[in-house]
């Protein structure tokens, strides 16, 4: 399983999804954020645009490596990692 | 008399409303913190819409069935489907250059940047136009919506990209306005005849005014008489910097536009334009413009000056009226502040209702007037930066 946090503005938008242990079946980024659509419609399209490419100011970690393919999220995971989803802070 | 104002601002949305004393109150209703590009009131259902802008998570349109008490994410999002191209120039960096920059014409993937206006039509008809360039239509009240082909595939902005190549060449130019920095057209007005739903007008950020008769099948431009001042061919049929453009609902061949290059007036349903501008009065640059609900002849603008300033005259902030299609102006300064008055007011933020006028600044203040214009109060001076004022 692949565990999964999230920043805490997204609860904001999905309140249901806080407190909850986000944990998925998934082989890649994609499927991570393909699984959360599924507990949490919607929320995939706050993750990426229409095209599947991360939105510019979204980060998504694996453990603590940035994920490399902003395009597709084709980078995989593995039983036992933890995926950072979180808004990139660009400046304050 | 109108009694509700629904205003969007960089920081959520505000209901104004005026109280059994007669005060006029703003109150947060909703999406604290997050930009509201757009709010209006479908009349037909009810329901309130809110056009967002969040900035790490993407546009998303937001309604509310209780009158603001409460929003949801709405059930079907704007997104433009698979295949969706545009036509965009870019200028790039290019050592090669002598320059140092070059000029690239390519065809991108569309991928929704702003949404920037909502439209209603009866029978369920709800319309909304973006960054870039797309017009979206539901026939169901909001349950889908798909985006427009033929406009989309227009052949003044190259063709069908789906199928092909097209002609490579577009005549529709950009907008700063869209919120990830993409310089691409947007459609910031959309007027649906009140005599008949099946001819519907939108403008374009940069293009013109659009016109189609049959329910969205075909579409023409309308800009003739428009004159493009500062550019080589003035009379070109594409290419006008179309601000605002809106009806009056009761005398509907009356149309108005606030154009960067000046105020326009239509009275055959915007088959031609006539110039309008009184720039010896102030009347010429500006982003809004409204239309009186019965009377065509009659309007109001926000004058700015020029398009290098942006600014208020001298400092002064007033409304312009006419009531005589743009024959004379009246500014309207009663109540208004005259002196370091820099408010600048985007082209959604002026409405009328007939006597009830209002409009917002940039500078997060709010005036209404109750008497067309001609004394006008200030009833809030610190709200964020405000988008646009609708009547409901």
């Amino acid at each position: 399983m692949i565990a999964v946090r999230l920043t805490r503005h997204l609860y904001s938008f999905f309140p249901h999804l806080e407190g909850v242990d986000l944990a998925v079946e998934a082989a890649t980024v994609a499927d991570v954020v393909r699984a959360l659509e599924a507990r949490a419609p919607g929320i995939g399209f706050y993750i990426c645009d229409e095209l599947g490419r991360l939105r510019t100011h979204v980060n998504i970690f694996i453990g603590t490596r940035m994920v490399r393919d902003r395009r597709g999220l084709s980078d995989a995971v593995a039983a036992g990692d933890t995926v950072h989803i979180l808004q990139a802070l660009s400046g304050g | 008399m109108a009694a509700r104002i629904l205003v969007g601002t960089r920081k959520g949305t505000f209901i104004v409303e005026k109280s059994a004393a007669g005060l006029w109150q703003p109150r947060l209703v909703g999406h604290a913190g997050t930009g509201v590009n757009f709010v209006a009131r479908d009349p037909y259902t009810g329901r309130l819409w809110a056009l967002l802008g969040h900035g790490h998570w993407g546009a998303k349109l937001s309604i509310s069935d209780d009158e603001g008490a409460t929003w949801a994410d709405a059930p079907s999002q704007i997104k433009y489907p698979e295949g969706a191209r545009y036509i965009a120039q870019d200028m790039y960096e290019d050592a090669a250059s002598e320059y140092g920059v070059g000029w690239r014409i390519s065809t991108k993937p569309a991928a929704l940047a702003k949404l920037w206006i909502i439209g209603f039509g009866p029978g369920g008809s709800v319309y909304v136009g973006t960054i870039p360039g797309g017009l979206f239509v539901s026939r169901d009240g909001g349950a889908h919506f798909e985006l427009n082909r033929p406009l989309w595939n227009h052949e003044s902005r190259g063709g069908d990209l789906f199928s092909g190549e097209g002609t490579g060449e577009t005549k529709w130019f950009g907008t700063p306005a869209s919120e990830g920095g993409d310089f691409a057209p947007g459609i910031h007005s959309i007027v649906v005849d009140p005599r008949n739903p099946q001819r519907v007008l939108v403008a374009v950020s940069t293009a013109g005014v659009i016109e189609t008769l049959d329910g969205g099948q075909t579409w023409h431009s309308r800009n003739k008489g428009m004159i493009l001042d500062h550019t080589p061919e003035p009379e070109a049929e594409w290419g006008h910097d179309t601000h605002f453009i809106e009806l009056s609902p009761g005398d509907p061949d009356h149309v108005w536009q606030q154009n960067h290059v000046g105020v326009y007036y239509s009275a055959d349903g915007a088959a031609t334009w006539r110039k309008v501008s009184r720039p010896e009065q102030g009347v010429h640059f500006g982003f809004p413009i409204t239309a009186h609900p019965t009377r065509g002849r009659t309007a109001w603008v926000v004058p700015g000056r020029s398009d290098q300033q942006r600014m208020t005259i001298d400092g002064g902030l007033f409304v312009a009226r006419t009531e005589d299609g743009g024959e004379t102006w009246q500014a309207l300064r009663n109540g208004l502040p005259q002196s370091c008055a820099y408010d600048v007011v985007y082209r959604h933020a002026l409405a009328n209702a007939g006597d009830v006028v209002t409009f917002g600044s940039t500078t997060g203040n709010l005036y209404i007037s109750e008497d067309g214009g001609d004394g006008w109060q200030a009833v809030a001076h610190n709200l964020p930066p405000i988008y646009s004022v609708r009547f409901a």
